[in-house]
């Protein structure tokens, strides 16, 4: 059976442990040949930031990892715009997502898609399983 | 209906133990099937036997015992974020050389894809958390 | 297919509410619990607000926790229905799916 699972992240990373557990579900998930999407919406677009660095907090720098969900076959990221806006942040902020669509050859994709709120609503309702962190 | 219940935090600092509890019982009461209850982040503590809450206030955990024990329930507890947190059973402990264990009785210690079993095997998961 | 979306924290803490709202379709169902049920009541700078979504979604709010907080339920803004935990697990078996805003 296959299921649509989303994962719902509305956190930033850091202040809380619920991004990086977040995140170990995605990972372990992965191998249940589900179908699988993430949502990044309000503080949880910070998640996805490039160039972070914990050398000064003393905490594991785990946003590699998002760099692997490509070949974990988790390629739909969806942002909501709306979020990125009342932050000042636009999609270059955010780390270059990809995957390699065997469809097309192996050709790199983003797995980002910056989405309206209305197109993220419809997405969710099309779920079967939602997990919030 | 069949259940999936996931419980996010630890006891007595948030609602949502008591809450997915509740909810829990009322379904049960109710006649639906809950197929497992599962532990993440800091509900893990949900699942020790040491604590010594006030005489005059409830148990969380034992509470969780007992009602897994009256309807068979599949109390699992996330073993990375138990590892995390400081919850072992007797394995684990031996495993990783601790000097003590302190799961409660009926909760079970397991990997992630326990969760995402839940997900599958349910008609509803429902997720109680911060 | 219809969701039953759930809130917990205060409105007044966090913004889960508002984001709630923003993503709930025509047709879904939002139930306030736990610190959520402060969303529910009348007079409080959110009431339009709660008023205008009612236009599109049922919301639902835990007698239980209003109670608790000492909150009156003859209170809880008119059109926002009342349940306990039976009427909570009678929604999640109403709707499809069930998702947390936390």
């Amino acid at each position: 059976m296959i299921k649509k699972f989303m994962y719902l992240n509305r956190k930033a990373p850091y202040g809380t442990i619920y991004a990086l557990e977040s995140l170990e579900v995605v990972l372990i998930g992965a191998a249940f040949d589900q179908d699988v999407s993430l949502a990044f919406v309000d503080d949880g677009v910070y998640q996805l930031a490039k160039d972070q660095n914990t050398d000064a907090i003393g905490m594991k720098n785990f946003s590699p990892t998002y760099k692997a969900l490509g070949d974990y076959e988790v390629n739909k990221i969806y942002v909501d715009s709306a979020s990125l806006e009342e932050r000042g942040l636009t999609v270059d902020d955010l780390m270059p997502l990809t995957y390699e669509d065997e469809d097309d050859d192996w050709a790199e994709k983003p797995s980002i898609r910056v989405v309206e709120s209305a197109e993220l609503a419809a997405l969710m309702e099309e779920q079967d399983v939602i997990l919030s962190f | 209906m069949k259940y999936g219940i996931v419980v996010n935090t630890g006891p007595y600092t948030h609602q949502a133990s008591d809450s997915a509890y509740n909810f829990t019982a009322a379904a049960l009461g109710k006649g639906h099937e809950v197929f497992r209850v599962f532990f993440y982040h800091d509900g893990v503590n949900n699942g020790t036997r040491l604590g010594v809450p006030p005489q005059d206030d409830r148990n969380l955990p034992e509470k969780w015992s007992a009602l897994a024990e009256k309807h068979r329930l599949d109390l699992v507890v996330c073993v990375a974020a138990a590892q995390r947190r400081g919850v072992l059973d007797a394995d684990e402990a031996k495993r990783h050389g601790k000097s003590a264990d302190n799961i409660a009785p009926g909760f079970r210690i397991s990997g992630l894809g326990q969760l995402i079993e839940a997900g599958i095997e349910a008609d509803r998961l429902v997720v109680f958390g911060d | 297919m219809t969701t039953l979306h759930t809130v917990n924290k205060s409105p007044f803490e966090r913004n889960s509410l508002t984001s709630c709202l923003r993503f709930a379709t025509e047709g879904c169902a939002l139930l306030l619990i736990e610190d959520g049920v402060v969303g529910a009541m009348q007079g409080t700078r959110l009431a339009p607000r709660l008023a205008e979504a009612m236009g599109k979604i049922t919301i639902y709010v835990l007698g239980p926790d209003i109670q608790a907080r000492g909150l009156r339920e003859n209170q809880v803004i008119e059109g926002i229905r009342i349940v306990d935990y039976d009427g909570f697990v009678d929604l999640t078996t109403e709707h499809d799916r069930v998702q947390a805003w936390l």
